[in-house]
């Protein structure tokens, strides 16, 4: 068994998490200081991608990112880089998609923080960054690694957007989703099987993980 | 070590605007009741919220003035606030919450930590030092939160509502602790209540707060004994306020059926007639009349008994007199071992003339 789907799937979700993490923190943090109106504006931009069918998502993102697109043309006439069908083509539509699920959890959680806090920290001379990084985002923590975990299972799932914006290249853009898709499609019923087994053990430690994680905070 | 402030505001139902000044080792409390944006206030002098005009002064420095366009940030003004709920930094221990309260660059590493240990071990913290502050009681969050306020250097402090997120019983024993400790801090104190009480216990001098402005500024006991205004009468505890009119040197409360000599109850406080439309009495300044009351100096009135309502240590007695029409309650509060109600249904009072307020 060639266990490179596995292998690509887990580096697409870490990297996918990583870039989440920072743009989801940083969105949610400047969306909850923002008046109600902009607020309920930006909330529906940045949260649609969690509704739509993610053959619309790759399919909006094949428009921007196609070498012969607005942004991809530009990368591929001027770097020679062209921004779909390579592994990592796959990163944009698993940030696009599993992006809002951080967003959402983690722009509750500051909201929830006490701005009394963070008065009183500058008052008594702390620097934003520490308060954003030494008293906040620590307070937050619950609510930020379960948007985290969210993420990352959301990004290892993703199949539609994906088999659209990098295909199916054995040895190159298989993941494990589009994997199973590809042996279901020729009848390898056996591999398919490993594969479903293993995606089930995945999902099933993340989702553990997550419980546990969550009972342990409702103890604290 | 002065404060001086002089500021407006919009906020949603009124504007703030208030001058004052708090002078150096004074203690100032701003007495108001919820909503009359005193908390505002502190937090523009924080920093933490933007006057819309005026100036802040503390000793030289210009915190904030805005026909210069002055507005230094609030971890440059040295002013420290204690908030209602303490906001102390949940993640932190007693200790990292102190810790980081240090100014960085003012001390070397040892002098730094003598400081530390040395308020930790005045305020009682030294044995929770390394616990989490979500479990620690009311009093030690109090005393954390004080206690990052004087390793910090603030130059003033200011505390929002103190103790009212403590339970009764709690209020007592803190109450103690907190004057001692902002007795000491030999700097200008400037705190909000909505207790007159604990105005009346730890301040200085009062400033009546009501719809942002200020009604009156003045030492604790002028201000009890002369709130002038309908509003501070009520702020400061005063029960029995009826309308007045005044005509030739006589002041006439139709609803109490009772009515005063101007100069006696004016006294050398300069009242014109037409600056009274009220009158007020505290229901604790009024005497049972014994038959050898100097009546030069006050006035006895006979009164119908409505209700009385038994208190720990007093009664509250609802009078009215009988020969008003349509007669607005007079509470009379005396204590248990001077009085007893038995089967009474008049009592008569003696008014000493100093005890009516008049009001605007």
């Amino acid at each position: 068994m060639d266990l490179y789907p596995l292998y690509n799937s887990l580096r697409i979700a870490l990297i996918s998490t990583v870039l989440i993490f920072f743009m989801g923190i940083g969105t949610a943090y400047y969306v909850a200081r923002m008046p109600k109106a902009i607020k309920g504006i930006l909330d529906v931009l940045l949260t649609v991608p969690l509704v739509l069918p993610p053959t619309v998502v790759g399919y909006l993102l094949l428009r921007f990112l196609g070498p012969h697109r607005l942004v991809g043309a530009f990368f591929f006439e001027n770097f020679d880089i062209r921004l779909t069908m390579t592994w990592w083509s796959t990163i944009f539509a698993t940030v696009v998609v599993a992006f809002p699920l951080m967003y959402r959890t983690t722009r509750g959680a500051f909201e929830s923080f006490d701005r009394n806090v963070e008065n009183a920290a500058r008052t008594l001379g702390l620097s934003g960054s520490f308060i954003f990084w030494r008293i906040r985002i620590p307070c937050c923590k619950a609510g930020i690694i379960a948007g985290l975990v969210l993420a990352f299972a959301r990004a290892l799932g993703e199949y539609g957007a994906t088999s659209m914006i990098s295909g199916y290249t054995p040895g190159i853009t298989a993941t494990i989703s589009t994997t199973v898709y590809n042996l279901w499609r020729t009848n390898n019923d056996d591999l398919a099987y490993k594969w479903v087994l293993l995606n089930l053990l995945i999902s099933a430690l993340v989702l553990v993980f997550l419980n546990l994680f969550e009972e342990r905070r409702r103890k604290s | 070590m002065s404060l001086q402030v002089k500021i407006t505001k919009k906020l949603a139902n009124f504007s703030l605007d208030v001058d004052f000044t708090v002078e150096s080792r004074e203690i100032l409390a701003v007495l108001g009741a919820s909503g009359s944006g005193k908390s505002m206030l502190l937090k523009c002098i924080a920093g933490v919220e933007t006057p819309d005009t005026g100036c802040i002064v503390l000793d030289d420095r210009v915190l904030f003035d805005s026909s210069r366009k002055i507005n230094l940030l609030p971890q440059e003004r040295r002013v420290g606030l204690l908030f209602q709920n303490y906001a102390l930094f949940p993640n932190m221990t007693v200790y990292q919450n102190i810790y980081h309260s240090v100014r960085k660059g003012r001390y070397s590493g040892p002098e730094q930590e003598r400081l530390i240990n040395g308020i930790m071990d005045t305020l009682q913290l030294t044995k929770i030092r390394n616990n989490s502050v979500m479990r620690i009681s009311g009093g030690e969050m109090q005393r954390t939160a004080l206690a990052r306020i004087l390793v910090n250097d603030a130059e003033l402090m200011m505390l929002d509502e103190p103790l009212s997120a403590l339970d009764e019983h709690l209020k007592f024993s803190l109450e103690m602790e907190l004057k001692e400790i902002i007795g000491n801090f030999g700097k200008s104190v400037l705190f909000v209540t909505h207790d007159r009480d604990q105005a009346h216990r730890l301040g200085d001098r009062i400033a009546l707060v009501n719809d942002g402005l200020i009604e009156k500024i003045a030492p604790v006991r002028e201000i009890f004994m002369h709130p002038d205004t309908v509003e501070g009468a009520r702020i400061t505890g005063v029960k029995n306020i009826a309308a007045a009119t005044v005509k030739n040197g006589i002041v006439e409360v139709p609803r109490w059926g009772l009515s005063f000599d101007l100069c006696r109850i004016a006294g050398s406080d300069g009242w014109s007639e037409k600056d009274i439309h009220y009158i007020g009495i505290r229901m604790n300044d009024v005497k049972l009349a014994k038959g050898k009351e100097d009546l030069s100096k006050g006035n006895i009135f006979t009164f119908k008994i409505a209700d009385v309502l038994s208190n720990v240590f007093s009664y509250t007695v609802k009078l009215y007199n009988p020969d008003v029409s349509d007669p607005l309650p007079f509470y009379w509060q005396i204590s248990k071992d001077l009085w007893e109600p038995e089967h009474r249904n008049i009592v008569e009072l003696y008014l000493r003339d100093s005890i009516v307020m008049p009001l605007k």
